[in-house]
């Protein structure tokens, strides 16, 4: 199960609103590389996990995807908050606004909708967490090209904190491969 | 938002980032028992600042009483918030 806590993980600040930059953002919210995709990916691998620590790490990794899927909620939100039609026309975003008007929707940085197709999960822990550690550095990649994209502080700060989980997240993940390899050297006899 | 209201909101974001850093470095790394301390430390300080921030400002986990009236439904929300 899980809880919500009445909280953002890192204090988002907006300093104007970007039209433009809330559709290149929206790619961190459901676009391939984005933390809806991590979060689904990681949760639903969990199950089929040999080790403790991959269980247990996929588990935490996931939950904290949530948190951050509510970051890239928020900046999007308060970048679109108050704009003109004729701003989001501008922005390319009309196509959006006649199916969704200002709300949140889960597509790519093109308006394309999140499909499943972006995860994967094939039952072998060893080709998981490589998906995993493949997926942290796809996001940490797209992460510096929003950074190069904006020039609002307050963005740039919230997308730098989360260019930094990506490579924690890969570093714990490289753990959790090690321990895998290890539990399948230990079950080896002859 | 008020000041005071922000400045403790970041203290306790700033404790429990740690504690979730912690954490996942805990998952693959359980027998670290300096960590460990750290981790426990952090956690019982979180807990004094979490109350402190509840008993001004309302709950931040649906766990917690309420004054009347219901205080979880009370803005603003995480998303809406400025600061």
């Amino acid at each position: 199960m899980w809880i919500y806590e009445k909280k953002l993980q890192y204090p988002v600040r907006v300093y104007k609103p970007d039209v433009r930059m809330a559709k290149y953002l929206i790619t961190q919210y459901g676009g391939p590389d984005g933390e809806l995709s991590a979060a689904l990916r990681y949760l639903n691998q969990r199950y089929t996990m040999p080790t403790a620590m991959a269980k247990g790490l996929l588990t935490d990794i996931g939950t904290e995807e949530l948190a951050h899927l509510e970051i890239i909620a928020t900046m999007v939100y308060k970048l679109l908050k108050n704009a003109s039609l004729e701003e989001i026309k501008q922005a390319g975003l009309g196509g959006h606004y006649a199916q969704h008007d200002r709300a949140l929707f889960y597509t790519d940085a093109n308006g394309v909708p999140w499909t499943a197709a972006y995860i994967q999960a094939t039952g072998d822990p060893v080709t998981d967490l490589h998906e995993d550690m493949a997926a942290e550095q796809k996001a940490r990649s797209t992460y510096e090209w929003l950074i190069n994209l904006s020039d609002d502080p307050g963005v740039i700060d919230a997308l730098r904190f989360l260019r930094e989980r990506e490579v924690v997240h890969y570093q714990r993940f490289g753990e959790a491969l090690r321990n895998v390899y290890e539990f399948k050297e230990s079950k080896r006899f002859y | 938002m008020d000041r005071r209201k922000a400045q403790m909101l970041e203290e306790l974001q700033a404790l429990q980032f740690a504690i979730v850093d912690l954490h996942l470095y805990l998952d693959t790394h359980p027998c670290d028992k300096r960590a460990l301390e750290h981790y426990n430390a952090l956690v019982c300080k979180m807990k004094e600042v979490k109350e402190r921030y509840e008993q001004f400002y309302g709950p931040i986990t649906p766990d917690q009483p309420s004054k009347f009236p219901w205080q979880w439904i009370e803005g603003p929300w995480p998303w809406e918030m400025i600061y």
